[in-house]
């Protein structure tokens, strides 16, 4: 049943671009009901600043439904918030209670630079996967899908890390910047499908390296783990370099042999 | 006469569906096999713009790269890998027929046509079913992680108005899998050149010039900057317009400006009073609520759908006893029961909670109960197969699904209405293509479930990178317009007047307070169930409204630098011109079909009641310089295949 939390502050960071000095700004929610959704507590904000004639605050997010990974807040430091393996936007007020302050920052990092607000450019997610986080299969000339069967339990692992939304939770999370949880991720999913063993190592390879071009080094702290929506398992991160260790080595093997 | 034939004798555009002749299973093949082809070294020489990156876009740009053709690729999100295809989660269908239980081609092309009502054209559906036997071949062969069954093959669950088992499903998450799979192959692209991408990028005119697209003009979103872009052909795969309602199950940015912005510069607009009200989606909760969440429709596999016959009963669900009970789609729909289609499901849970028999605090909602699954399959089961999206429906509600029947209600969801589009998948403007969610094509007055993923992928691989390179190919080493040309600068000048307009209105009110009034109207009045007297009155409560949102609009900030506000008020201003065309289509249709129930004509057990003399047609309107003065062009529609028959699901 739905009750109302009261006297909400929220302590948000407003930034007007990349190239100017940011600060919080305090805003008061009067009176929430707890079935509003975080987004929809931004939204009344949002309208109510719209009416007084002050900028609204801007926010990433379309689904609304933790999948597509555009919502990316720091809540209280934790990024998507307190509730565990929960994107922002499937963040209830249930979780807050009357008088809380709650303060709101965006993803932090030197790989996702600000754009405005809360919103940051993480398209060096995009440069990862377009230097080998695919399967060369052009279309047309696929075999028959059942042709190659593969064990429930290797397309279940494959899922499991393929379900990542891209959203920068991990990277944001971790002190160094690092987005192994995002790269491992990928690597896991298509590495581990007999599809995608033919680019297994070149993959790896040109992932780990663009990578490592954007984005800090791991020292396996673990935050990116706890703070995953999806709950992705820092195994991956394991097997990634695995794989890239290999790549290097048979690389070596392959000029050797000219 | 019929109407039909008295329409088309004063259609004001030429519409040539350009179906090919032949029987209908040989088509699709006699069109490539007599298509005009571009020799693979020319084809870097036609520039395409596609605009959209959700399934149907992502897949077009990643084939046509391939093939060879310069592509630049558009998308208002930060990445391609966002589009609200994401969001699907049930399953995409092929004709298979894996499981040995009698499907085909033609039963899927039989049920697709069949559940639209019989209002799509048959030799598109054909085709769409043909390719969906290819799509599960390529999305497998890219690393998409299907469910499959121990032995290592594939699996398949059942969708709503289908007797057979031909869905295919990543868990509760197919869309987003699917998406992937095709983002990956459009990076593939992108890293090596075949793809300029532009994110953040919104469309915001088309340009039109001697008759043909010739590109378009778009605005950075984070800079505000205005740019035009020429190509030899332009294609639009900008989804759905289902955002009209304000809450919808749509990703809060979807939105109808592309097509709508064709549709003024003379692409026709078909049928856009064929929306689609999703039967199982979490009832809203409170009036400040933004967007609903769809339950997926895989779920009525399992759950069995009921309300109490008491009107005021007040226990739990699992202590009213069985005969208290009405299981209401089972009782009216013996042979579908839970899998009904989705406009009769939806239309069924509306009456039971018209009828006071609603469930939850507001009464707004129907049970969708586990207990009987749960018992019968084990927890263990029943939390594989829908594990995650009883996770998400807890997040939201509140309630423990496992425990308690899960509370549904029907929400907007899907826009069977779009760009009226040829066989080739051409607008009536040579060189605009539309694709996906935002053509008309394939579904009629009502999509089955697990069909609109299939069409976007059908679309976008299979369709437009044939059915483009026979436009093209006559083009080849011909001078197109470049971005100097008049028209180029006037449609940049035009969209600068009308941003700078939004800035200046200086009223008091946001765009999502005019958005969530719009919706408000067009659900009363033209949701789930239409009358005339509603529709007019909607119509004379819409432009009244926009008059207000001209007078009294609010948008902060400037047009400088990322402005949410400054973009939603472009887009609800689209939506209020759509909106009066929706419910001027819905006038005019004085039948009832699918989706578009029209209670004056019904069957007296309920179901809709077509009227093939004079509506067996595609309703398809040009812009008339006004939004309430639109021109009606129709398309007649002829099968040849599948006979007229009254849909039944008993
Ligand atoms: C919650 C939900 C669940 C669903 N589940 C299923 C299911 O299980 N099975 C099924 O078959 N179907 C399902 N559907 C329907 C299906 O997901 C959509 O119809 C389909 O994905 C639409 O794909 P699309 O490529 O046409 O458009 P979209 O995926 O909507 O992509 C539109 C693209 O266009 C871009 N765009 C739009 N306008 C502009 C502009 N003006 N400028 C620049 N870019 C623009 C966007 O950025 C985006 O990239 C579901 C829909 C919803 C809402
Ligand atoms: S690994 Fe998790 S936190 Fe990182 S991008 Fe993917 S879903 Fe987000
Ligand atoms: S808005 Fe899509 S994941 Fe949060």
């Amino acid at each position: 049943m739905s009750n109302h939390l009261k006297n909400i502050t929220l302590r948000i960071w407003r930034q007007a671009g990349p190239n100017v000095k940011g600060n919080f700004e305090n805003h008061v929610i009067d009176e929430i009901t707890d079935e509003a959704s975080f987004l929809e507590m931004l939204d009344i904000l949002n309208d109510k600043l719209v009416h007084e004639g002050k900028e609204a605050v801007v926010f990433d997010h379309d689904c609304r439904e933790g999948i597509c990974g555009t919502c990316s807040l720091m809540i209280d430091g934790q990024a998507h918030g307190p509730q565990r393996g929960t994107a922002t936007c499937q963040l209830h007020m249930r979780q807050f209670k009357s008088n809380d302050t709650i303060t709101v920052e965006p993803w932090r990092a030197s790989a996702f630079p600000l754009i405005k607000d809360l919103m940051v450019d993480r398209s060096a997610f995009d440069r990862i996967i377009e230097s080998g986080g695919y399967i060369t299969a052009d279309t047309g000339g696929a075999p028959d899908a059942n042709l190659i069967p593969i064990p429930k339990v290797i397309a279940d692992a494959a899922m499991d890390s393929a379900e990542c939304i891209g959203c920068g939770a991990c990277v944001a999370a971790c002190p160094n910047g690092a987005a192994n949880l995002f790269t491992g991720a990928k690597i896991a999913h298509l590495n581990r499908l007999p599809q995608g063993q033919a680019e297994r190592y070149s993959r790896a390879e040109a992932m780990v390296e663009t990578m490592d071009e954007h984005f800090g080094s791991c020292t396996n702290h673990g935050e990116c783990e706890a703070a995953c929506p999806k709950e992705i398992s820092i195994d991956v991160i394991a097997l990634m370099h695995k794989d890239y260790r290999k790549a290097k080595f048979s690389n070596r093997k392959d000029l050797a042999r000219g | 006469m019929s109407l039909t034939d008295d329409l088309l004798a004063k259609n004001t555009v030429q519409l040539d569906s350009k179906i090919p002749a032949g029987p209908m299973a040989d088509k699709w093949n006699s069109y490539k096999d007599n298509m005009k082809l571009v020799n693979p070294n020319n084809k870097r020489k036609f520039k395409v713009i596609v605009v959209g990156t959700g399934l149907a876009g992502a897949s077009a740009a990643a084939t046509l790269a391939e093939l060879g053709y310069q592509v630049d690729a558009f998308t208002f999100h930060d990445s391609a890998r966002r589009a609200h295809s994401i969001a699907a989660q049930g399953g995409i269908n092929g004709a298979k027929n894996y499981k040995g239980d009698g499907d085909s081609i033609h039963r899927l092309f039989y049920d697709t046509v069949k559940g639209g009502d019989f209002r799509a054209r048959e030799a598109n559906v054909h085709r769409l079913a043909e390719n969906s036997v290819d799509i599960i071949d390529q999305m497998v062969a890219q690393g998409v992680p299907f469910a499959r069954e121990y032995g290592g093959l594939l699996d398949n669950r059942s969708f709503g108005g289908a007797q057979v088992s031909r869905t295919f499903y990543a868990r509760g998450q197919t869309g987003q899998q699917l998406l992937l799979g095709a983002y990956q192959q459009f990076s593939r692209q992108v890293g090596l050149g075949g793809i300029r991408l532009f994110n953040r990028t919104e469309l915001i005119d088309i340009v039109v010039i001697d008759g043909h697209a010739s590109g378009i003009v778009v605005r950075d979103l984070v800079t505000g900057e205005l740019q035009s872009h020429a190509a030899h052909a332009v294609v639009l795969a900008t989804g759905g317009y289902g955002n009209a309602f304000f809450l919808s199950t749509n990703a809060m940015a979807c939105n109808v400006t592309a097509a709508w912005r064709a549709h003024r510069k003379g692409a026709l607009f078909a049928n856009p009073c064929y929306t689609q009200i999703h039967p199982t989606c979490i009832p809203q909760s409170d009036d400040s609520q933004s967007k609903l969440t769809l339950m997926s429709e895989s779920l009525r596999n399992d759950g069995r759908v009921w309300v109490p016959t008491n009107p005021d009963e007040t226990r739990p669900a699992h202590e009213v006893p069985e005969n208290e009970r009405d299981y209401y789609l089972e009782r009216l729909y013996p042979s579908f029961g839970n899998l009904a289609p989705r406009d009769i499901s939806s239309r069924a849970a509306k009456r039971a909670v018209d009828k006071g028999l609603g469930v939850g605090p507001k009464k707004n909602g129907v049970y969708l109960d586990f207990a009987d699954a749960i018992q019968r399959l084990g927890r263990e089961v029943v939390e594989e197969r829908y594990g995650n999206l009883f996770q998400m429906y807890e997040r939201i509600a509140g309630e423990n699904p496992y425990e308690q029947p899960m509370r549904i209600y029907p929400a907007s969801h899907y826009t069977m209405g779009g760009l009226w589009v040829d066989y080739e998948l051409m607008t009536n403007i040579p060189g605009l293509y539309a694709a996906g969610e935002a053509n008309f094509s394939d579904h009629g007055a009502n999509r089955l479930g697990a069909s609109a993923l299939m069409q976007g992928l059908s679309d976008g691989y299979f369709v437009l990178p044939y059915t483009i390179g026979n436009y093209l190919a006559p083009m080849l080493n011909k001078a197109i317009p470049g971005t100097d040309h008049p028209e180029f600068k006037a449609a940049e000048e035009a969209a600068r007047l009308r941003f700078n307009g939004y800035l200046a209105a200086g009223g008091t009110k946001s765009p999502d307070f005019f958005h969530r009034e719009l919706g408000k109207i067009i659900w009363d009045y033209c949701g789930m169930e239409r009358t005339e007297q509603g529709l007019e009155k909607a119509l004379s409560e819409i432009p009244a409204l926009y008059e207000e949102f001209k007078k009294d609009l609010r948008v902060t900030g400037s047009g400088e630098s990322m402005n949410q506000t400054l973009e939603k008020a472009g887009r609800v201003d689209d939506f209020f011109q759509l909106g009066m065309l929706m419910c001027q289509d819905a006038l005019d249709r004085k039948e009832s079909c699918g989706g578009h129930f029209r209670a004056e004509f019904q069957t007296d057990d309920g179901e809709a009641l077509r009227d093939d003399d004079n509506y067996c047609h595609v309703s398809a309107w040009e812009w008339g310089g006004d939004p309430m003065k639109p021109n009606l062009n129709v398309e007649k529609l002829e099968f040849e295949e599948v006979h007229l028959a009254t849909r039944s699901y008993k």
